[in-house]
């Protein structure tokens, strides 16, 4: 994979309408297209590859989401607002780690996006509290929890795949699961 | 209602399975009971948390998908075509090495100021012009009146004493001669005095700061024609060995000053200077270097403060091109120099007996 310095850019609109679509090719191109750019503003500015890896995802879902909500106006270039949001976590990382130097080296121009990342870590805290819960409520509830909200299983298949006599006893089993990820949940 | 039974109602009522029937029945039981409203917002809000947690969870997967298809490790290195360890260096510590490098540059500033370095006056080279200080001025007043009073009002030259004083010598018979231009740099009025102690209105006819050279022309109506200066100006270069002398009045009686011309150039290397191994004093900037043969070879400037006897002279061509180059008119009266020297052949005490005739003493006069 030489080419990838010269990987294919794709359009900006481009971009919008296959997340929309959700659509894997758009968001491969996406990818592959601004990551070198992150990859050269991480590791000039003390850190390394695998660093840059999860700076450019977590920018990468934030326009995804910001995206998905509907309110992602183009008034800058995608390039640009890419570059701001990993610019600005990256410096929040730095910070925590303790190996801020006080300056960072900027490759081009970038906007100011401090709110939206406090949005989209408020986001990940809560999400990351959810993960957490579920690690926490062991089998079966766990997947009882994945199967019905989050990949939106009926009750029926839930009853045949954990051999539940009847119904009733499967949604009580539901109910009890449900109670006691709320209680991990908030308790953290 | 249990309250597994509502969670029930609630999943089927937020999944749209329920029964258009039931779910208008629970609509209202919805308007009219706000627990069970906060209740469904509640769980809808968390299980939206769930949701939302799935599809991080596979978009995550997604990239981690993709990502692994770039070979990182090329890139990184394609993106860092390594600078060299200058560069690098520059690039991560610019800022402290702009701090240090202006640190250090104000440092040596005040020190050059605080010694004397940063003024173009070099603290090592001393102009031999004398500044007669106040004590000796009050002094020379009261025997100029006493000697007023003795010579029966003959006074000649002004009354208050001269601020600055130099040597300076004749460069013809008709009144022009020739001295430092920082003898009489900043002069209100010139007066020269000769052996006799006559002293001589003059008026600057010409200054050369770059060859420290000024020509003066007495314009005195006392002063009568010399005749014809004994001694010629050396065109050429004289050569490092050689026996030199001068004469000046770093006092008020004419010293002779023996000495050898010691380099070709003079202070720091200046190439329209002489070095010569000479006592000389204040006072003596702007006298003749003669040579044995008793020709101009030089006219002495300044000395070295930090070895004794070291002192310079300007060369006798640069005073030539001196010369050249005052215009024409300036002069009122012909500035022909001497080609005939007439001291050759005498030994140095007749030389100089000579010469203490054309040999003057410069007094410079300001506010």
């Amino acid at each position: 994979m030489n080419n990838q310095l010269n990987v294919e850019i794709p359009s900006d609109s481009e971009v919008i309408i296959g997340i929309l679509n959700n659509s894997d090719s758009v968001l491969k191109k996406l990818y592959l297209a601004y990551f070198p750019m992150v990859l050269q503003l991480v590791i000039s500015n003390n850190g390394d590859e695998d660093e840059a890896k999860d700076i450019y995802q977590e920018a990468i879902i934030v326009l995804y989401n910001k995206v998905k909500r509907g309110d992602f106006e183009l008034s800058s270039k995608l390039k640009t607002y890419i570059y701001s949001i990993c610019r600005r976590l990256w410096l929040k990382r730095l910070k925590q780690l303790n190996r801020y130097g006080g300056d960072i080296k900027d490759m081009q121009e970038y906007l100011p996006v401090e709110d939206e990342v406090e949005m989209h870590d408020e986001r990940d805290i809560q999400l990351n509290k959810m993960g957490d819960a579920l690690k926490l409520l062991g089998e079966p509830c766990k997947t009882i929890m994945e199967d019905f909200y989050m990949h939106n299983r009926s009750m029926q298949d839930i009853c045949e795949r954990f051999g539940y006599t009847n119904a009733d006893n499967a949604k009580t089993q539901k109910y009890k699961c449900l109670q006691r990820l709320k209680k991990l949940f908030f308790q953290q | 209602m249990k309250d597994n039974q509502l969670l029930e109602m609630i999943d089927s009522y937020l999944s749209g399975e329920m029964p258009a029937g039931e779910r208008a029945q629970f609509d209202a039981l919805r308007k009219k009971d706000a627990t069970i409203d906060a209740k469904i917002t509640e769980h809808k809000h968390f299980t939206g948390l769930l949701k939302q947690y799935n599809e991080r969870l596979s978009l995550q997967s997604r990239l981690d998908e993709i990502h692994e298809e770039i070979d990182v490790h090329t890139l990184k290195e394609d993106l860092m075509a390594h600078p060299s360890w200058v560069v690098q260096m520059w690039r991560n510590h610019h800022s402290k090495i702009s701090v240090a490098a202006s640190v250090a540059i104000l440092a040596v500033l005040t020190i050059l100021y605080f010694t004397g370095d940063l003024s173009n006056r070099d603290p090592r080279f001393q102009q031999l012009k004398q500044e007669v200080d106040r004590v000796k001025n009050e002094q020379r007043k009261l025997g100029d009146k006493t000697d007023d009073i003795i010579k029966s009002g003959k006074a000649t030259g002004p009354a208050i004493s001269a601020k600055f004083r130099g040597t300076g010598f004749a460069l013809t018979g008709n009144g022009y001669i020739v001295t430092n231009s920082h003898v009489i740099n900043g002069a209100d009025s010139v007066y020269v005095q000769n052996n006799e102690g006559e002293s001589f209105h003059t008026k600057v006819v010409y200054t050369d700061p770059l060859y420290d050279v000024a020509i003066l022309q007495i314009n005195d109506p006392a002063f009568k024609n010399l005749g014809a200066v004994p001694y010629s100006f050396k065109k050429g270069k004289s050569d490092l060995g050689e026996a030199v002398y001068t004469l000046g009045y770093p006092g008020d009686d004419l010293k002779f000053g023996p000495g050898a011309l010691t380099a070709g150039t003079g202070f720091h290397g200046d190439s329209t200077e002489y070095e010569l191994y000479i006592p000389v004093n204040p006072g003596n900037s702007g006298g003749p270097l003669m040579d044995e043969k008793g020709n101009v070879i030089g006219v002495i400037t300044g000395k070295q403060t930090q070895a004794s006897g070291v002192a310079f002279a300007v060369k006798s061509n640069y005073l030539l091109k001196a010369i050249q180059s005052i215009p024409a008119d300036s002069l009122n009266k012909t500035l022909t120099l001497n080609t005939k020297n007439t001291l050759t052949s005498l030994s140095r005490t007749q030389q100089i007996k000579k010469l203490r005739n054309y040999v003057f003493i410069v007094k410079v006069y300001n506010q």
